[in-house]
């Protein structure tokens, strides 16, 4: 035991020793700045709770986003980083239709219909986005080196972006504002904004729907087999082309229906907004493990809770002024910390072990 | 017309001249071996027939039809299946998944839910472990159940890339009596490759031998198994 002790103490690096002060650093200032913040008193416990439910209905939303991420990974080993405008593309478009029956004032006489329809456009078109630009931008590249499609991702991000912005405008649009979905219910106690209980309720729910189908499908079987092994599935009579076309699919409703979701939250569309939850929503993919599909969507509820609560939490307790503005560099610091120190994700030993 | 035929099979990677022009033929029924050493082009050959490879030239046939216009996928719900090198089950699910995965180009639920029946008849270890993961399985377990898993497509040609790779001798000769039964009786048509020459001649039919990229001999398995130049070369006599 002392002797493997030693061993590994001669091979220890600089960098090793820094990283290693890094994480012990990182720990002693979330512990003080939660010690000081908890017992400061500056918050009730029901605004804690508050933090942490709309933690729970944004990360539920990211956990959407993260599917996508993670299973076109997982069938491709590639990072689709035009996958935060598949997301924005779905529910910009739905805009044009929520306001339609908004002024037609069919929100207010049918909302969970219109609200229906509005998922519907929105996952379709997200769909027909994410599926495009597999066969036109990706497909041809398979087969050359992993930068290539990478970089690609990147212009194909761009280009849907400025698409939407010369079509649209570079404005915020309003989503329509919901009368149902106004004022809190009391549940378990507590006062809980309507929105954030449909948002989570809903993001789980498609959550389950789009797992379920993953795992017991005919379809979702051959995706997975793609994803283990392209050559083997397709030796046992798998159209790999059409699978990944599924995958993207999949991924696409997923984020379509997750910007419906944002939207409800922030009550508004714009050509960039798919920016930052993309990357959150890929923080959350790499935090599950890139590639494991209930590791993402665990990632996204986790890095959604701990984002809502990380401002108060630590960040004020340290004395840090407007914590709340630096809400996303908890994330994107969290993004860093996990490529450095656990590469493979939280569940991702898991799946290194059993493969 | 033979039932299945290589003609005159060129195939390339990059600048690296695999395949120089074989050509074969499997009858319907037989067991037909096609032996050599590392590197021969074995691998190469159930590639291409698989569509996994597209050749330069030549022409792959079942039946008469060419199958190099049609994808991998295609080739399977035709009938042609491939046991890979190295058995490539699907490690993150389970046994019995894997064995859907065989059916995959199936659709009739009552034949599958029979055939799985008779899989794990004949591999009775497979039923045992029906809900274990397969990266979980030993090698020869493995290789049961790549077996098992191609079967499964009810498949009418068996092509087996070395079945006895990195198994225990007893466990290989399991192996082949296996694949020698399947031939029996189901008159299923095997196509099989092996460097363990001494077992594949003593199941199969015919034989051919591949020294990089070209057949140098064929015939009866008998002829083969006492060809002087085969008995140095494969059989270390
Ligand atoms: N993907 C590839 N790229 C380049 N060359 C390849 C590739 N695959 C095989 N080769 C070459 O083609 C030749 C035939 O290889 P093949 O895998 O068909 O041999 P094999 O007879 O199956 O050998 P083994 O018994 O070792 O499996 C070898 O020289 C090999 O190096
Ligand atoms: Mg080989």
């Amino acid at each position: 035991m002392l002797e493997r002790i030693r061993v590994r103490l001669r091979h220890l690096s600089g960098t090793d020793i820094a990283l290693w002060l890094i994480s012990v650093v990182l720990v002693v200032l979330i512990v003080v700045g939660s010690y000081r913040s908890l017992t400061s008193g500056r918050y009730t416990v029901r605004q804690w709770l508050d933090f942490v439910i709309f933690g729970l209905a944004q990360g539920g939303v990211y956990a959407l986003i993260a599917l996508g991420y993670t299973m076109v990974y997982g069938v491709l080993q590639m990072i689709n980083f035009a996958h935060s405008e598949v997301f924005m593309s779905g529910p910009f478009t739905a805009y044009f239709v929520a306001n339609a029956l908004d002024k037609a004032g069919y929100f207010d006489s049918h909302p969970i219909i219109s609200l229906g329809i509005v998922f519907i456009v929105a996952m379709t078109v997200s769909m027909v986005v994410a599926v495009v630009l597999e066969m036109l931008a990706y497909r041809p590249l398979r087969g050359s080196p992993r930068l290539v499609p990478l970089i690609t991702a990147i212009g194909a991000s761009f280009f849907l972006q400025y698409t939407f912005r010369g079509l649209y405008g570079s404005g915020v649009k309003a989503y329509p504002d919901i009368a149902m979905l106004h004022g809190t219910w009391h549940i378990a106690g507590l006062n809980i904004q309507k929105t954030l209980v449909v948002v989570f309720i809903a993001a789980i729910f498609l959550l389950v729907a789009l797992y379920t189908f993953v795992q017991k499908t005919k379809v979702g079987m051959g995706i997975r087999s793609v994803a283990e092994d392209q050559q083997a599935a397709a030796l046992m009579g798998v159209d790999v082309d059409r699978m990944i076309s599924m995958t993207f699919a999949v991924g696409g409703a997923g984020a379509g229906a997750a910007g419906v979701l944002y939207a409800l939250i922030f009550k508004q569309v714009h050509f960039f907004m798919g920016f930052v939850p993309g990357i959150k929503a890929f923080t959350a993919a790499v935090l599950g493990g890139i590639g494991n599909i209930p590791g993402a969507m665990l990632g996204g509820l986790f890095l959604g809770v701990f984002e809502s609560l990380g401002p108060s939490l630590f960040l004020e307790g340290l004395g840090v002024p407007a914590s709340y503005q630096l809400k996303d560099a908890i994330a994107f610091t969290m993004l860093v910390l996990v490529l450095i120190f656990r590469p493979t994700g939280i569940l991702g030993e898991r799946i290194a072990k059993r493969a | 017309m033979a039932f299945f035929e290589i003609e005159n099979l060129h195939v390339y990677y990059g600048f690296i001249h695999a395949l120089k022009g074989i050509s074969l033929t499997v009858e319907e029924g037989e067991i037909v071996t096609l032996i050599g050493a590392n590197g021969a082009g074995k691998t190469t050959t159930l590639r291409t027939i698989s569509g996994l490879l597209r050749p330069q030239e030549g022409d792959v046939r079942f039946n008469g039809e060419s199958l190099l216009r049609y994808r991998p996928h295609e080739i399977v719900k035709m009938g042609i299946i491939h046991v890979p090198e190295g058995r490539r089950v699907f490690a993150r699910m389970t046994v019995q998944e894997n064995l859907e995965m065989g059916a995959y180009v199936r659709e009739d639920k009552d034949g599958i839910a029979q055939d799985l029946k008779r899989v794990f008849k004949l591999f009775p270890r497979l039923e045992e472990r029906r809900s274990q993961l397969a990266g979980t399985l030993s090698g020869g377990e493995q290789q049961m159940l790549a077996i098992g898993r191609a079967l499964m497509s009810r498949p009418r040609v068996l092509l087996m890339d070395e079945p006895s790779m990195g198994l225990a001798p007893v466990l290989v000769e399991e192996i082949f009596d296996t694949i020698k039964e399947l031939n029996e009786t189901q008159n299923l048509t095997i196509l099989l490759v092996e460097q363990n020459a001494h077992m594949a001649l003593q199941i199969a039919h015919r034989g051919y031998v591949l020294e990089t990229g070209t057949i140098t001999i064929q015939g009866s398995a008998q002829e083969l198994a006492q060809n002087p130049e085969v008995q140095k070369a494969y059989l270390g006599m």
